[in-house]
């Protein structure tokens, strides 16, 4: 699926770009550093928005456009952080033929954000991940690592007002 | 040279060493479609329309990037191999926008002409097509992906140029190429070279067309329309009427733009002798004065963008003389204007140049000598030639006419302004000259002449050692610069042609396609004319023009003086890399 941009502010603070300059040095001079640099990035600052990865190209030479190339090409990297309630939906194969497809689209219609994305005010994200390996709760999903199956589109709001506070 | 012996289709080739299948398959006077691969550019094996069947391999192979050995046996044209290639332009057309009639390619199109040729129509696969917005911010290139076709020509150009603002984005079905973060190409650090544009096999990316508001120009009696032709262009412009590369058309080209209705035809080879005076002045004068040096060439307006995004630190550097365009434009609307009692207003002037940039340079800051933008419209060759050819002009059959008056006497070193190192050789007879106080010997300088992307010469002026540089293809520039700043080049001239091999490879030009462009040296084949027209000139040396010394006499005084400056010289900003950052 096509990676979507985010509307999230960026809110970095000096401590991370510090230590995102210290992986970059780490790495000078080695071939094919740019996988693990993205990945220590992303451990750093949870995602990869335009300002981390203008700072790893203007380290590291390697023109913007290539790394968000890379960024955009592989599901590991993320273009959005997690919001506060970060909603993930499986849509793996058992989940999906269960319905998690109305589900995720449930979720987005509730939420107002389209799937892969977060909303601006950093408060909900919403994800549509690949078979989570709970396949006999199908369909499934997960909100901050809680996990939730044998869901239909109806438990989609008793859901989120759990976490509405 | 070493070779390896094979046998393709049954007949015994010789063929070098390290070659490819496409490589051998030349030589046997085979073409082997491509789409994705072009020489020097893009070796990917991406497209498989090149695939052909060698005895022992597994599967068909890539004949792009496939190496011969010896003894190897290749079949270039089977069943097999023609239901490959078919299939995999049906998948390929599946996804493309199929507008073909009114598509600036129509007829110049790679993919067009492959399907012409197996037989592929419109209809075979339907599927999901994706659509795209068309990227118009760019006031030189646009990009209308709905006819991409993911070949990725225009990615490893804009790569070559040290530019990449451009790459795939996304991956599978999604795969687009398109700028980071989905920007418009505007707000990047294009330089808008175009060296995408004519990498292009489709109709997917294109320069900005202005030819209307030209027609409309004209068809205003209120308005008097100058057009003048940059040195390059009358080596290419044939190419649009089906001539081979390497036609001088120049009389024709005159004779065709005064039929479509100009005022004024002239020629840009006045004020690329102008530069020069102006420029080795400005040159000496920062010698002798302990201006910024080494002083850097500004007639290429994509290496000027380039150098502002991203070597920001030597914008000094740069001459302050406008480029030979933007001089003429200025002149046309002071001198000419003048003597002509003409109001600036209602002049407009057109350029034809070998160049997409140059619609990005008529718009700059302190381009307007008279109040009013030196140059209205800046049409590439390609424009140029559909113009002829809508107003049913036939070209071919045109009697040579030649430039108006007063600005239609040249020398030989303002012709060669279109090949890489020319405007190098040019500013070097007149130095010499200047310096020295006595007619040159020779006045060829071979050492900086050639296609070569980085070319260096030490000449002795006078007393002065002179040490030059001269890059074609920014990528190139590149090097040249990060060694100065290291301090590992003592150089005081470069001269710097953001396309590589020069004008005469800009991206404004007629676009060759891969069958032509694997097997011959473009920019070579073009310059050739340009040198053969500086040797058949009487006047070689810009300082000898009779039309420059003229309105140094009438207008400018002498080169370099403050009416000079105001007129003929401009001023540069600093860019960022990343502007959105």
């Amino acid at each position: 699926m096509k990676k979507k941009l985010t509307t999230v502010n960026f809110k970095g603070t000096k401590e991370q770009e510090e230590k995102l300059i210290a992986v970059i040095d780490k790495y000078a001079g080695v071939r094919g550093a740019m996988m693990p640099i993205l990945q220590e990035a992303q451990e750093i600052y949870g995602y990869l928005p335009i300002e981390v990865q203008t700072i790893i190209a203007e380290r590291t030479g390697v023109a913007l456009e290539e790394i968000y190339g890379i960024v955009s090409f592989y599901a590991q990297f993320k273009l959005n952080p997690d919001g506060q309630i970060a909603v993930a939906v499986c849509l793996g194969t058992a989940c999906y033929v269960k319905g998690s497809g109305d589900i995720v689209e449930e979720f987005s219609r509730l939420l107002d954000i389209p799937v892969g994305s977060t909303s601006a005010d950093g408060k909900y994200s919403l994800e549509a991940t690949r078979c989570i390996g709970a396949c006999g709760l199908a369909p499934v999903l997960t909100v901050n690592g809680e996990v939730y199956g044998r869901l239909t589109k109806a438990d989609v709001p008793t859901i989120l007002a759990k976490y509405k506070d | 040279m070493a070779t390896v012996n094979v046998k393709i289709n049954g007949v015994e080739y010789a063929v070098p060493q390290g070659s490819t299948v496409l490589e051998a398959a030349r030589i046997a006077n085979i073409d082997i479609p491509t789409l994705c691969y072009l020489k020097d550019i893009n070796e990917i094996g991406a497209c498989r329309l090149c695939l052909v069947e060698v005895k022992g391999a597994r599967g068909l192979v890539t004949a792009c990037v496939y190496p011969v050995n010896e003894g190897m046996e290749i079949f270039t044209n089977t069943p097999r191999v023609q239901a490959s290639r078919k299939m995999n332009l049906q998948l390929i057309l599946s996804n493309h926008e199929k507008k073909c009639l009114s598509c600036i390619r129509s007829t110049n199109c790679e993919l067009q002409k492959l399907c012409r040729d197996y037989g592929v129509d419109e209809g075979y696969i339907k599927g999901t097509v994706n659509e795209y917005k068309i990227d118009d911010s760019s006031v030189s290139i646009i990009r209308d992906n709905n006819k991409c076709i993911l070949c990725r020509r225009c990615v490893g150009a804009c790569n070559n140029q040290g530019v990449g603002v451009i790459g795939a984005n996304n991956r599978g079905f999604d795969t687009e190429i398109s700028c980071a973060f989905g920007q418009d190409l505007a707000s990047t650090s294009c330089i808008n070279c175009g060296q995408c544009i004519v990498s292009c096999p489709v109709g997917a990316l294109y320069e900005r067309d202005d030819t209307d508001k030209i027609f409309d120009a004209i068809a205003d009696p209120t308005k008097h329309v100058l057009i003048c032709t940059a040195p390059s262009v009358r080596a290419q412009i044939g190419e649009c009427f089906g001539y081979a590369p390497g036609t001088d058309c120049e009389g024709k080209m005159v004779a065709a733009l005064r039929r479509l209705g100009f005022d004024g035809v002239f020629d840009m080879n006045f004020t690329a002798d102008l530069t020069i005076l102006e420029e080795a002045n400005e040159f000496l004068s920062r010698v002798k004065n302990g201006g910024a040096l080494p002083m850097i060439t500004s007639c290429s307006p994509g290496w000027i963008k380039f150098c502002e995004h991203y070597y920001p630190d030597f914008v000094d550097n740069l001459s302050t003389c406008k480029s030979p365009q933007q001089m003429f434009g200025a002149i046309a609307k002071t001198y000419y204007a003048e003597k002509m009692g003409w109001d600036p207003k209602d002049i407009v002037f057109v350029s034809a140049i070998p160049c997409t940039a140059k619609k990005f340079e008529i718009g700059r800051d302190g381009q307007s000598a008279a109040g009013v933008p030196d140059v209205d419209f800046a049409v590439t060759t390609r424009e140029v030639g559909r113009m002829i050819e809508k107003a049913g002009i036939k070209f071919r059959d045109l009697a040579d006419e030649d430039f108006d008056d007063p600005f239609n006497v040249a020398s030989g070193a303002g012709v060669i302004f279109g090949a890489t190192g020319g405007v190098m050789e040019a500013a070097l007879r007149t130095a010499a000259e200047v310096i020295e106080g006595k007619p040159l010997e020779k006045v060829e300088f071979n050492d900086v002449r050639g296609v070569e992307g980085v070319k260096l010469a030490s000449y002795k002026i006078g007393d002065i050692n002179l040490n030059v540089a001269v890059a074609s293809g920014s990528g190139n520039a590149k090097k040249i610069l990060d060694a100065v700043r290291a301090g590992e080049l003592d150089v005081q001239f470069i001269e710097v042609m953001a396309c590589p091999g020069g004008c005469v490879n800009g991206g404004g030009q007629p676009i060759q396609p891969a069958s032509v462009r694997n097997s011959i040296d473009l920019a070579a084949t073009r310059a050739a004319i340009l040198y053969k027209a500086d040797e058949q000139k009487d006047i070689r040396k810009s300082h000898e023009s009779s039309a420059v010394k003229k309105i140094y006499d009438e207008y400018f005084g002498e080169p370099n003086s403050h009416k000079a400056h105001e007129i003929l010289h401009t001023h540069y900003v600093k860019r960022g890399l990343y502007n959105n950052k």
